[in-house]
Protein backbone atom coordinates (compact mmCIF):
# COMPACT_ATOMS: atom_id res chain seq x y z
CA UNK A 1 0.00 0.00 0.00
CA UNK A 2 1.05 3.57 -0.63
CA UNK A 3 2.33 5.64 2.23
CA UNK A 4 0.23 8.52 3.48
CA UNK A 5 2.42 11.04 1.62
CA UNK A 6 2.02 9.08 -1.61
CA UNK A 7 -1.74 9.01 -1.15
CA UNK A 8 -1.69 12.75 -0.54
CA UNK A 9 0.33 13.27 -3.73
CA UNK A 10 -2.03 11.02 -5.69
CA UNK A 11 -5.04 12.96 -4.43
CA UNK A 12 -3.46 16.28 -5.31
CA UNK A 13 -2.61 15.04 -8.78
CA UNK A 14 -6.07 13.64 -9.42
CA UNK A 15 -8.22 16.33 -7.83
CA UNK A 16 -6.82 19.76 -8.64
CA UNK A 17 -7.18 22.25 -5.83
CA UNK A 18 -7.93 19.62 -3.22
CA UNK A 19 -6.94 20.71 0.25
CA UNK A 20 -5.22 17.74 1.87
CA UNK A 21 -3.12 17.85 4.98
CA UNK A 22 -1.27 14.98 6.64
CA UNK A 23 -2.05 14.60 10.35
CA UNK A 24 0.92 12.84 11.90
CA UNK A 25 0.30 10.36 14.67
CA UNK A 26 3.43 10.44 16.83
CA UNK A 27 2.62 7.26 18.75
CA UNK A 28 4.33 3.94 17.88
CA UNK A 29 1.36 2.80 15.78
CA UNK A 30 2.12 5.70 13.41
CA UNK A 31 -1.36 5.65 11.97
CA UNK A 32 -1.23 8.93 10.13
CA UNK A 33 -4.34 10.39 8.65
CA UNK A 34 -5.41 12.90 6.03
CA UNK A 35 -7.40 15.99 6.84
CA UNK A 36 -9.54 16.94 3.89
CA UNK A 37 -10.89 20.31 3.01
CA UNK A 38 -14.71 19.92 3.27
CA UNK A 39 -15.26 21.73 -0.05
CA UNK A 40 -13.34 19.17 -2.08
CA UNK A 41 -13.93 16.16 0.19
CA UNK A 42 -16.61 14.56 -1.96
CA UNK A 43 -14.40 14.57 -5.06
CA UNK A 44 -11.48 13.23 -3.05
CA UNK A 45 -13.66 10.48 -1.58
CA UNK A 46 -14.79 9.45 -5.07
CA UNK A 47 -11.17 9.32 -6.17
CA UNK A 48 -10.16 7.19 -3.17
CA UNK A 49 -12.92 4.72 -3.94
CA UNK A 50 -12.54 4.60 -7.71
CA UNK A 51 -8.77 4.80 -8.11
CA UNK A 52 -7.70 1.30 -9.22
CA UNK A 53 -4.55 1.37 -7.12
CA UNK A 54 -6.18 2.52 -3.86
CA UNK A 55 -9.67 1.05 -4.43
CA UNK A 56 -10.85 1.94 -0.92
CA UNK A 57 -14.24 0.38 -1.42
CA UNK A 58 -15.17 -0.29 2.20
CA UNK A 59 -16.04 2.36 4.77
CA UNK A 60 -15.54 0.54 8.04
CA UNK A 61 -16.17 3.16 10.64
CA UNK A 62 -17.20 6.78 11.00
CA UNK A 63 -16.83 8.59 14.25
CA UNK A 64 -16.75 12.08 15.64
CA UNK A 65 -14.39 14.11 17.77
CA UNK A 66 -15.24 17.21 19.73
CA UNK A 67 -12.49 19.78 20.07
CA UNK A 68 -13.66 22.38 22.59
CA UNK A 69 -12.35 25.93 22.67
CA UNK A 70 -8.88 25.83 24.13
CA UNK A 71 -7.14 28.49 26.13
CA UNK A 72 -3.45 28.58 25.35
CA UNK A 73 -1.10 30.54 27.56
CA UNK A 74 2.39 31.07 26.28
CA UNK A 75 5.40 32.92 27.55
CA UNK A 76 6.66 35.69 25.30
CA UNK A 77 9.78 37.75 25.73
CA UNK A 78 8.93 41.44 25.49
CA UNK A 79 11.40 44.29 25.28
CA UNK A 80 10.43 47.49 27.02
CA UNK A 81 11.96 50.71 28.22
CA UNK A 82 11.88 51.55 31.89
CA UNK A 83 13.12 54.47 33.90
CA UNK A 84 15.76 53.38 36.34
CA UNK A 85 18.23 55.02 38.57
CA UNK A 86 21.71 53.79 37.77
CA UNK A 87 24.63 55.19 39.81
CA UNK A 88 22.43 57.99 41.05
CA UNK A 89 21.56 59.10 37.52
CA UNK A 90 18.08 58.56 36.18
CA UNK A 91 18.13 57.08 32.73
CA UNK A 92 16.09 55.01 30.34
CA UNK A 93 17.09 51.35 30.24
CA UNK A 94 16.01 48.66 27.80
CA UNK A 95 15.18 45.34 29.38
CA UNK A 96 13.54 42.10 28.42
CA UNK A 97 10.78 40.59 30.52
CA UNK A 98 8.67 37.47 30.27
CA UNK A 99 5.01 38.09 29.66
CA UNK A 100 2.30 35.43 29.71
CA UNK A 101 -0.12 35.89 26.85
CA UNK A 102 -3.37 34.01 26.68
CA UNK A 103 -5.32 33.34 23.54
CA UNK A 104 -8.34 31.18 22.88
CA UNK A 105 -8.04 28.72 20.05
CA UNK A 106 -11.55 28.19 18.69
CA UNK A 107 -12.82 24.64 18.84
CA UNK A 108 -14.41 22.57 16.13
CA UNK A 109 -16.07 19.25 15.46
CA UNK A 110 -14.35 16.56 13.48
CA UNK A 111 -15.61 13.52 11.59
CA UNK A 112 -13.19 10.62 11.14
CA UNK A 113 -13.61 7.96 8.46
CA UNK A 114 -11.74 4.62 8.39
CA UNK A 115 -11.44 3.17 4.91
CA UNK A 116 -10.33 -0.27 3.79
CA UNK A 117 -10.00 -1.97 0.46
CA UNK A 118 -11.61 -5.36 0.16
CA UNK A 119 -10.40 -5.77 -3.42
CA UNK A 120 -6.75 -4.88 -2.75
CA UNK A 121 -6.79 -6.15 0.85
CA UNK A 122 -5.25 -3.10 2.43
CA UNK A 123 -6.13 -0.37 4.86
CA UNK A 124 -7.01 1.42 6.91
CA UNK A 125 -6.72 4.87 5.43
CA UNK A 126 -8.02 7.44 7.87
CA UNK A 127 -9.54 10.65 6.59
CA UNK A 128 -10.82 13.53 8.67
CA UNK A 129 -12.89 16.64 8.12
CA UNK A 130 -13.33 19.60 10.43
CA UNK A 131 -16.22 21.99 10.80
CA UNK A 132 -15.76 25.73 10.98
CA UNK A 133 -16.72 25.96 14.64
CA UNK A 134 -18.89 24.22 17.21
CA UNK A 135 -21.98 26.40 17.11
CA UNK A 136 -23.27 27.62 13.77
CA UNK A 137 -20.81 26.44 11.13
CA UNK A 138 -21.22 22.73 11.79
CA UNK A 139 -21.85 21.53 8.26
CA UNK A 140 -19.79 18.94 6.44
CA UNK A 141 -20.39 17.16 3.15
CA UNK A 142 -21.87 13.71 3.63
CA UNK A 143 -19.82 10.84 2.24
CA UNK A 144 -22.82 8.51 2.24
CA UNK A 145 -23.32 9.02 -1.52
CA UNK A 146 -19.83 7.54 -1.95
CA UNK A 147 -19.96 4.80 0.72
CA UNK A 148 -23.47 3.71 1.56
CA UNK A 149 -22.36 2.17 4.86
CA UNK A 150 -21.81 5.65 6.25
CA UNK A 151 -25.52 6.36 6.45
CA UNK A 152 -26.33 5.22 9.99
CA UNK A 153 -22.96 6.24 11.35
CA UNK A 154 -23.29 9.77 10.02
CA UNK A 155 -26.76 9.86 11.54
CA UNK A 156 -25.24 8.83 14.84
CA UNK A 157 -22.64 11.61 14.64
CA UNK A 158 -25.40 14.06 13.78
CA UNK A 159 -27.30 12.82 16.82
CA UNK A 160 -24.49 12.74 19.37
CA UNK A 161 -22.12 15.48 18.14
CA UNK A 162 -24.38 17.74 16.10
CA UNK A 163 -22.47 17.74 12.82
CA UNK A 164 -24.89 18.41 9.96
CA UNK A 165 -24.02 16.31 6.92
CA UNK A 166 -25.07 18.00 3.69
CA UNK A 167 -26.22 15.54 1.04
CA UNK A 168 -27.14 12.79 3.50
CA UNK A 169 -30.23 10.97 2.22
CA UNK A 170 -32.02 10.72 5.57
CA UNK A 171 -30.49 12.88 8.27
CA UNK A 172 -32.50 12.27 11.44
CA UNK A 173 -31.57 11.43 15.00
CA UNK A 174 -30.92 7.73 15.34
CA UNK A 175 -30.39 6.99 19.04
CA UNK A 176 -32.11 9.80 20.90
CA UNK A 177 -35.70 10.84 20.27
CA UNK A 178 -36.60 13.43 17.66
CA UNK A 179 -37.30 16.42 19.88
CA UNK A 180 -34.19 15.90 22.01
CA UNK A 181 -32.16 19.10 21.85
CA UNK A 182 -28.67 18.24 23.17
CA UNK A 183 -25.69 16.42 21.73
CA UNK A 184 -24.60 14.05 24.50
CA UNK A 185 -21.10 13.25 23.22
CA UNK A 186 -20.00 16.86 23.19
CA UNK A 187 -17.61 17.78 25.94
CA UNK A 188 -19.84 20.55 27.26
CA UNK A 189 -23.01 18.43 27.44
CA UNK A 190 -24.98 19.12 30.59
CA UNK A 191 -26.73 15.96 31.75
CA UNK A 192 -30.17 16.10 33.36
CA UNK A 193 -29.95 16.45 37.12
CA UNK A 194 -31.54 13.17 38.18
CA UNK A 195 -29.49 12.39 41.26
CA UNK A 196 -32.47 12.35 43.60
CA UNK A 197 -31.84 8.76 44.71
CA UNK A 198 -28.25 7.48 44.95
CA UNK A 199 -28.07 4.88 47.72
CA UNK A 200 -24.44 3.87 47.12
CA UNK A 201 -22.93 7.02 45.68
CA UNK A 202 -19.21 7.66 45.72
CA UNK A 203 -16.69 9.99 44.05
CA UNK A 204 -18.14 12.11 41.27
CA UNK A 205 -21.64 10.72 41.69
CA UNK A 206 -21.56 11.47 45.40
CA UNK A 207 -20.65 15.09 44.70
CA UNK A 208 -23.52 15.36 42.21
CA UNK A 209 -25.97 13.69 44.60
CA UNK A 210 -24.97 16.09 47.39
CA UNK A 211 -25.33 19.07 45.05
CA UNK A 212 -28.77 17.82 44.07
CA UNK A 213 -29.81 17.39 47.70
CA UNK A 214 -28.56 20.86 48.65
CA UNK A 215 -30.46 22.38 45.72
CA UNK A 216 -33.61 20.45 46.65
CA UNK A 217 -33.39 21.59 50.29
CA UNK A 218 -32.81 25.19 49.24
CA UNK A 219 -35.82 24.94 46.93
CA UNK A 220 -38.01 23.50 49.70
CA UNK A 221 -36.92 26.24 52.10
CA UNK A 222 -37.59 28.90 49.46
CA UNK A 223 -41.09 27.55 49.00
CA UNK A 224 -41.71 27.52 52.76
CA UNK A 225 -40.52 31.12 52.98
CA UNK A 226 -42.86 32.13 50.17
CA UNK A 227 -45.74 30.32 51.92
CA UNK A 228 -45.03 32.10 55.21
CA UNK A 229 -44.92 35.47 53.42
CA UNK A 230 -48.36 34.85 52.01
CA UNK B 1 -59.89 -19.43 55.29
CA UNK B 2 -60.84 -20.44 58.73
CA UNK B 3 -60.34 -24.11 57.93
CA UNK B 4 -57.63 -25.72 59.97
CA UNK B 5 -54.89 -27.20 57.80
CA UNK B 6 -54.75 -30.48 59.77
CA UNK B 7 -58.50 -30.84 59.60
CA UNK B 8 -58.37 -30.34 55.85
CA UNK B 9 -55.80 -33.11 55.49
CA UNK B 10 -57.80 -35.39 57.76
CA UNK B 11 -60.97 -34.74 55.79
CA UNK B 12 -59.03 -35.33 52.58
CA UNK B 13 -58.07 -38.78 53.81
CA UNK B 14 -61.75 -39.47 54.30
CA UNK B 15 -62.53 -38.40 50.74
CA UNK B 16 -63.93 -34.98 51.63
CA UNK B 17 -62.25 -32.06 50.00
CA UNK B 18 -62.94 -28.60 51.28
CA UNK B 19 -61.51 -25.31 50.15
CA UNK B 20 -62.31 -21.64 50.14
CA UNK B 21 -63.25 -19.53 47.19
CA UNK B 22 -60.13 -17.43 47.69
CA UNK B 23 -57.84 -20.46 47.68
CA UNK B 24 -59.45 -21.91 44.59
CA UNK B 25 -59.43 -18.57 42.82
CA UNK B 26 -55.80 -17.81 43.64
CA UNK B 27 -54.75 -21.38 42.80
CA UNK B 28 -56.16 -20.89 39.35
CA UNK B 29 -54.60 -17.46 38.95
CA UNK B 30 -51.14 -18.35 40.09
CA UNK B 31 -50.88 -21.41 37.89
CA UNK B 32 -51.73 -19.72 34.62
CA UNK B 33 -49.70 -16.56 34.56
CA UNK B 34 -48.99 -15.90 30.94
CA UNK B 35 -45.98 -13.67 30.31
CA UNK B 36 -45.81 -11.12 27.57
CA UNK B 37 -43.48 -12.01 24.76
CA UNK B 38 -40.95 -9.27 24.55
CA UNK B 39 -37.33 -8.79 25.49
CA UNK B 40 -35.35 -5.62 25.83
CA UNK B 41 -31.69 -6.66 25.99
CA UNK B 42 -29.33 -9.46 26.90
CA UNK B 43 -31.44 -10.54 29.92
CA UNK B 44 -34.02 -11.63 27.34
CA UNK B 45 -31.63 -14.42 26.30
CA UNK B 46 -31.73 -15.78 29.85
CA UNK B 47 -35.49 -15.38 29.87
CA UNK B 48 -35.73 -17.41 26.65
CA UNK B 49 -33.46 -20.06 28.16
CA UNK B 50 -35.77 -20.20 31.18
CA UNK B 51 -38.73 -20.95 28.99
CA UNK B 52 -36.95 -23.72 27.05
CA UNK B 53 -36.70 -27.38 27.94
CA UNK B 54 -33.73 -27.24 30.30
CA UNK B 55 -35.21 -24.81 32.83
CA UNK B 56 -38.80 -25.18 31.68
CA UNK B 57 -40.88 -22.32 33.02
CA UNK B 58 -43.89 -24.34 31.81
CA UNK B 59 -43.69 -26.38 35.02
CA UNK B 60 -45.16 -23.36 36.79
CA UNK B 61 -47.89 -22.64 34.29
CA UNK B 62 -46.16 -19.80 32.49
CA UNK B 63 -45.35 -21.47 29.21
CA UNK B 64 -47.61 -19.47 26.92
CA UNK B 65 -45.79 -16.31 25.93
CA UNK B 66 -48.41 -14.05 24.45
CA UNK B 67 -47.41 -11.67 21.67
CA UNK B 68 -50.16 -9.24 22.67
CA UNK B 69 -50.51 -7.25 25.89
CA UNK B 70 -54.26 -7.91 25.82
CA UNK B 71 -53.71 -11.59 26.57
CA UNK B 72 -50.76 -11.36 28.94
CA UNK B 73 -50.82 -11.41 32.74
CA UNK B 74 -47.18 -10.75 33.47
CA UNK B 75 -44.54 -8.48 32.06
CA UNK B 76 -40.90 -9.51 32.42
CA UNK B 77 -38.79 -6.37 31.96
CA UNK B 78 -35.82 -8.30 30.68
CA UNK B 79 -33.02 -5.84 30.14
CA UNK B 80 -31.98 -2.23 29.81
CA UNK B 81 -34.84 0.22 29.53
CA UNK B 82 -33.58 3.17 27.53
CA UNK B 83 -35.26 6.52 27.93
CA UNK B 84 -36.41 6.20 24.33
CA UNK B 85 -38.05 2.83 25.05
CA UNK B 86 -39.56 3.66 28.45
CA UNK B 87 -42.75 5.34 27.13
CA UNK B 88 -43.47 2.27 25.01
CA UNK B 89 -42.95 -0.06 27.97
CA UNK B 90 -45.36 1.97 30.10
CA UNK B 91 -47.85 2.07 27.23
CA UNK B 92 -47.67 -1.73 26.85
CA UNK B 93 -48.21 -2.10 30.57
CA UNK B 94 -51.25 0.16 30.34
CA UNK B 95 -52.64 -2.02 27.57
CA UNK B 96 -52.44 -5.18 29.64
CA UNK B 97 -55.65 -6.33 31.29
CA UNK B 98 -55.84 -6.84 35.05
CA UNK B 99 -54.67 -8.89 36.84
CA UNK B 100 -51.18 -7.95 35.75
CA UNK B 101 -47.82 -8.35 37.37
CA UNK B 102 -44.32 -7.11 36.63
CA UNK B 103 -40.96 -8.78 37.19
CA UNK B 104 -38.00 -6.42 36.72
CA UNK B 105 -35.19 -8.71 35.63
CA UNK B 106 -31.56 -7.73 35.92
CA UNK B 107 -29.50 -4.83 37.16
CA UNK B 108 -30.57 -2.49 34.33
CA UNK B 109 -34.30 -3.02 34.75
CA UNK B 110 -34.18 -2.47 38.50
CA UNK B 111 -31.75 0.45 38.69
CA UNK B 112 -30.08 1.26 35.39
CA UNK B 113 -27.25 -1.15 36.15
CA UNK B 114 -23.89 -0.38 34.58
CA UNK B 115 -25.54 2.35 32.50
CA UNK B 116 -27.03 4.13 35.52
CA UNK B 117 -25.05 7.33 35.06
CA UNK B 118 -25.67 7.46 31.33
CA UNK B 119 -27.77 10.08 29.64
CA UNK B 120 -29.93 7.56 27.81
CA UNK B 121 -30.88 4.84 30.29
CA UNK B 122 -33.77 4.90 32.72
CA UNK B 123 -32.70 4.37 36.33
CA UNK B 124 -35.13 1.53 36.94
CA UNK B 125 -38.54 0.83 35.43
CA UNK B 126 -40.12 1.06 38.90
CA UNK B 127 -40.04 4.82 38.45
CA UNK B 128 -43.07 4.55 36.17
CA UNK B 129 -44.88 1.26 36.78
CA UNK B 130 -45.38 -0.85 39.91
CA UNK B 131 -42.93 -3.75 40.04
CA UNK B 132 -43.83 -6.89 42.00
CA UNK B 133 -40.48 -8.71 42.00
CA UNK B 134 -37.00 -7.30 41.44
CA UNK B 135 -34.19 -9.67 40.43
CA UNK B 136 -30.61 -8.45 40.68
CA UNK B 137 -27.91 -9.94 38.47
CA UNK B 138 -26.19 -9.14 35.23
CA UNK B 139 -27.83 -11.14 33.78
CA UNK B 140 -29.63 -13.19 36.43
CA UNK B 141 -29.39 -16.96 36.00
CA UNK B 142 -32.51 -18.76 34.79
CA UNK B 143 -32.82 -20.17 38.31
CA UNK B 144 -33.10 -16.60 39.59
CA UNK B 145 -35.95 -15.92 37.20
CA UNK B 146 -37.65 -19.13 38.34
CA UNK B 147 -37.17 -18.02 41.94
CA UNK B 148 -38.69 -14.66 41.09
CA UNK B 149 -41.60 -16.36 39.43
CA UNK B 150 -42.19 -18.60 42.45
CA UNK B 151 -42.02 -15.51 44.65
CA UNK B 152 -44.66 -13.92 42.46
CA UNK B 153 -46.83 -17.04 42.76
CA UNK B 154 -46.55 -16.85 46.54
CA UNK B 155 -47.55 -13.22 46.37
CA UNK B 156 -50.61 -14.05 44.24
CA UNK B 157 -51.50 -16.88 46.60
CA UNK B 158 -51.44 -14.58 49.61
CA UNK B 159 -53.64 -11.91 48.08
CA UNK B 160 -57.01 -11.69 49.85
CA UNK B 161 -60.06 -11.10 47.66
CA UNK B 162 -61.52 -8.45 49.95
CA UNK B 163 -60.24 -5.81 52.28
CA UNK B 164 -56.95 -3.96 52.13
CA UNK B 165 -54.21 -5.70 50.17
CA UNK B 166 -56.63 -7.11 47.61
CA UNK B 167 -55.47 -7.12 44.00
CA UNK B 168 -55.89 -3.94 42.01
CA UNK B 169 -58.60 -5.34 39.77
CA UNK B 170 -60.88 -5.98 42.75
CA UNK B 171 -60.37 -2.45 44.03
CA UNK B 172 -62.58 0.06 42.23
CA UNK B 173 -60.56 2.98 43.51
CA UNK B 174 -57.18 1.60 42.43
CA UNK B 175 -55.15 3.31 39.80
CA UNK B 176 -55.56 1.52 36.48
CA UNK B 177 -53.68 3.60 33.98
CA UNK B 178 -50.20 4.88 34.57
CA UNK B 179 -49.09 8.14 32.95
CA UNK B 180 -46.82 7.60 29.97
CA UNK B 181 -43.70 9.80 30.21
CA UNK B 182 -43.15 12.24 27.38
CA UNK B 183 -39.72 12.52 25.75
CA UNK B 184 -38.78 16.12 26.43
CA UNK B 185 -36.02 18.34 25.15
CA UNK B 186 -33.44 17.13 27.67
CA UNK B 187 -34.97 14.20 29.53
CA UNK B 188 -38.16 12.24 30.02
CA UNK B 189 -40.94 14.33 31.55
CA UNK B 190 -41.68 13.67 34.32
CA UNK B 191 -38.49 11.97 35.48
CA UNK B 192 -40.53 9.59 37.65
CA UNK B 193 -44.13 8.92 38.68
CA UNK B 194 -44.54 10.15 42.24
CA UNK B 195 -47.53 7.86 42.83
CA UNK B 196 -45.64 4.72 41.91
CA UNK B 197 -42.19 5.67 43.09
CA UNK B 198 -42.28 7.96 46.10
CA UNK B 199 -38.72 9.11 46.50
CA UNK B 200 -37.07 6.48 48.72
CA UNK B 201 -35.77 7.94 51.95
CA UNK B 202 -32.07 7.34 52.46
CA UNK B 203 -31.13 5.84 55.82
CA UNK B 204 -30.68 8.65 58.36
CA UNK B 205 -27.32 8.74 60.05
CA UNK B 206 -25.73 6.89 57.18
CA UNK B 207 -22.54 8.48 56.05
CA UNK B 208 -22.89 9.85 52.56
Amino acid sequence: MKTIEEIKAAIEAAVPGAGVEVVVNPSPCAQHSLRLDPDSALAVARFLRDDPELALDFLSNVTGVDWPDREISEKVKVARTVAKTVDGVEQQVEETVDEIRKRVEPGCLEAVYHLYSVVRKHGPVVIRMRTGNRTDRVELPSLTPVWRSGEFQEREIFDLFGIVFNGHPDLRRILMWDNFKDHPMRRDYVEPDDYEYEPTAHDAVLAKAQAHRAAAQAGAKGQEGAGAAQ
Amino acid sequence: MAVDQDLKIELGKQGVFITTLQELYNWGRRNSVWPMQFGLACCAIEMIATTMARYDLARFGAEVFRPSPRQADMMIISGTVTKKMAPQVVRLYNQMAEPRYVIAMGACAISGGPFKQGYNVLKGIDRYIPVDVHIPGCPPRPEALLQAFITLQKKIDAQPLTGPGRPRFLDAAAQGEFPVPVPGEHDLEPAFNQGVWPLPVLQPGKKD
